[in-house]
């Protein structure tokens, strides 16, 4: 009885290293519910053409709100100025296409770099005080920002806006077109890209640490976690992800208008985390598709008061709690339910419960 | 014999009181040094010194001959100084398995990689899975923590604070709120802990300090009382009556 790994018995001859690697192995696989979701969008290339446009802004929000995601879901900072990094990257876009060079991937990666650089500085901020703190610290640098932009008009066009330049070729090679099919795959290409990295980044040995610190800060600290330098970079990374989302936005409609660091940005797309559910990534785009969906029928059943309902939806949501929307499945039979999540679920490889 | 973990002249008052005070402790090398004092001895508080959850108001803590006094917790774990919680302090949503690994990754320095998904590092996944087998839970490794038996979140616990091969780990009434019937098995493995590791025991349970313990350290208002072998120690009259006295 008192004999130490006498409780091997109890697990199959493979061994547990073998369990370890296995469980471990199915942690990250991709779930059905991914590929689904990325073979729909590949798929709504062809189905649905006239709607690029309206796909597109939910590709960027989707982005947007991954960013997001990677700084509440897995670092645990509550932003409401997460706008400044899309904004920062939607004018960095914008003005190197007007004087720099107008090939958007090259213009896409300088926003990012650029964003991410105020990402990392603004993190050091971040890191101080509790939640209320954040929160009016990250409001108050997107204000700056905002104003910062709409008094320096010879470099960002002020109140006017960013316009007058052309966006190159994607590579060289794919031009934009009028019907915006070519603005959606590049935006999808680059959501894509963006959440496999992502995807990378939260199941690798940082991404676990991210979430010991969320978890329980104390024991993390506890098993050598040094929270703060792994906020600094992910809070760095989300800012890039942010800046890549704001590129998108001017390198798909050619202009930049000082909205894009308005503060209902930051605001919109923590509505849109509450909407999906936060830490998990995917929260952030199923909450694009149904945030822009909801938007887009609101504004044409009531056009002016379309802020209304969206606002409706968001103290219903508040009301009923997320955790009990996102629960919505609970409601439903219990065979259902499971063979719901069985199926969004499901990977390649045995199962293996431990204790089963 | 060396002293592997000392504090000098170890101060720490909350305003007024004085929840530690004057404690110059020596822990030598290998030992088993029990810390037992009646409640409010002031044990928590030396533990929150001694790992750095506490800036102490005056004094030293010396581990291994280096001045650990300033460091931060994180750091001290690196340096071989490990702590497991008097109440659980687990990450509930991970396996016992996800949290093993972390623990090895840190202690391992690959904390900071983001790239390569947790299964690409062989050697973390062996030495977790051994852990998870050593300490009794590798059947439980695929459940989520907050899920598992009592019994089991504190051999994790301790799992969690062995991963990082402490040279000294403080083990925090390891037994406490355990269910009778899983207590032998925690129990054995506190006693399994290899030799090499100094482990310091702040506990109530006098049948569990005489057994394991050689060396008692005893606590009172925040003052080490006295100290001894644990026969020494189970001869004073003084240490009984402060027990009996505090206790029944």
């Amino acid at each position: 009885m008192t004999v130490i790994g006498e409780t091997t018995a109890a697990v199959s001859s493979t061994g547990p290293e073998h369990v370890a690697a296995t469980q471990l192995r199915r942690r990250n696989a991709w779930r059905a519910y991914e590929i689904v979701l990325w073979l729909v969008a590949i798929a709504l290339i062809f189905m649905l053409p006239s709607k690029a446009l309206l796909l597109t802004e939910i590709a960027i929000l989707a982005l947007f709100a991954v960013s997001l995601d990677l700084v509440l879901g897995y670092a645990g900072i509550v932003s409401l100025g997460h706008g400044a990094f899309f904004g920062l990257g939607a004018y960095v876009a914008g003005l190197f296409a007007m004087h720099f060079f107008p090939e958007p991937v090259t213009g896409l990666l300088v926003a990012g770099l650029v964003s991410g650089l105020l990402g990392f500085v603004t993190s050091f901020l971040v890191l101080r005080g509790s939640d209320l703190t954040r929160l009016m610290t990250t409001l108050g640098i997107a204000l700056m920002l905002a104003e910062l932009a709409n008094q320096m008009a010879w470099l960002t066009g002020g109140a006017d806006g960013l316009s007058g330049f052309t966006v190159g070729p994607i590579l060289g090679l794919f031009e934009f077109d009028l019907w915006g099919r070519t603005g959606y795959i590049y935006s999808l290409v680059v959501l894509f890209l963006a959440t496999w990295a992502a995807r990378r980044i939260v199941n690798s040995p940082f991404g676990l640490s991210l979430k010991a610190v969320q978890g329980n800060r104390v024991r993390a600290a506890m098993v050598g976690v040094p929270a703060k330098s792994r906020i600094v970079v992910i809070y760095t990374i989300a800012a890039v992800y942010a800046g890549f989302a704001g590129a998108l936005l001017t390198q798909t409609t050619s202009f930049v208008s000082p909205d894009v660091l308005a503060f209902h940005r930051s605001a919109d797309v923590l509505l849109v985390l509450v909407l999906g559910g936060v830490g998990y990534l995917y929260g952030g785009i199923i909450g694009a598709i149904i945030f822009t969906l909801l938007r887009d029928w609101f504004s044409v059943i009531t056009p002016q008061y379309w802020m209304f309902w969206i606002g409706l939806v968001l103290v219903i949501i508040v009301m009923v709690g997320r955790e009990n929307i996102t629960r919505w499945h609970t409601f439903l039979p219990a065979p259902i339910q499971r063979a719901l999540a069985r199926a969004a679920n499901w990977r390649p490889g045995p199962k293996i419960g431990g204790g089963q | 014999m060396s002293a592997v973990l000392q504090t000098r002249n170890l101060m720490k008052r909350f305003g007024g009181f004085v929840a530690t005070n004057d404690v110059s402790l020596s822990v030598e090398q290998g030992a088993r040094h029990a810390l037992i004092g009646p409640n409010g001895a002031g044990k928590t508080t030396l533990i929150n010194l001694l790992t750095g959850a506490l800036k102490p108001t005056s004094g030293r803590v010396i581990l291994q001959g280096e001045d650990i006094t300033d460091l931060p917790p994180h750091q001290r774990v690196r340096r071989g100084l490990a702590r497991t919680f008097q109440v659980n302090q687990l990450f509930p949503e991970f396996t016992p398995l996800e949290a093993v690994v972390l623990a090895i990754n840190e202690r391992e320095q690959l904390g900071a990689s983001a790239w390569k998904p947790l299964v690409r590092y062989p050697q973390v996944v062996d030495e977790a899975a051994a852990l998870l087998e050593r300490f009794g839970l590798s059947d439980v490794m695929g459940e989520r923590t907050s899920r598992l038996p009592y019994g089991k979140q504190r051999l994790l616990e301790m799992a969690l604070a062995f991963a990082a091969k402490p040279r000294v780990l403080l083990l925090d009434e390891p037994a406490a709120g355990v269910p009778e019937e899983e207590r032998h098995e925690v129990l054995a493995i506190v006693r399994a802990l290899p030799s090499d590791v100094t482990v310091v025991l702040i506990e109530h349970d006098m049948d569990l300090v005489f057994s394991f313990a050689d060396r008692i350290s005893v606590l009172v208002s925040g003052a080490l009382f006295t100290e001894g072998t644990v026969a020494e120690i189970a001869a004073d009259p003084r240490v009984k009556a402060i027990y009996l006295g505090e206790d029944a």
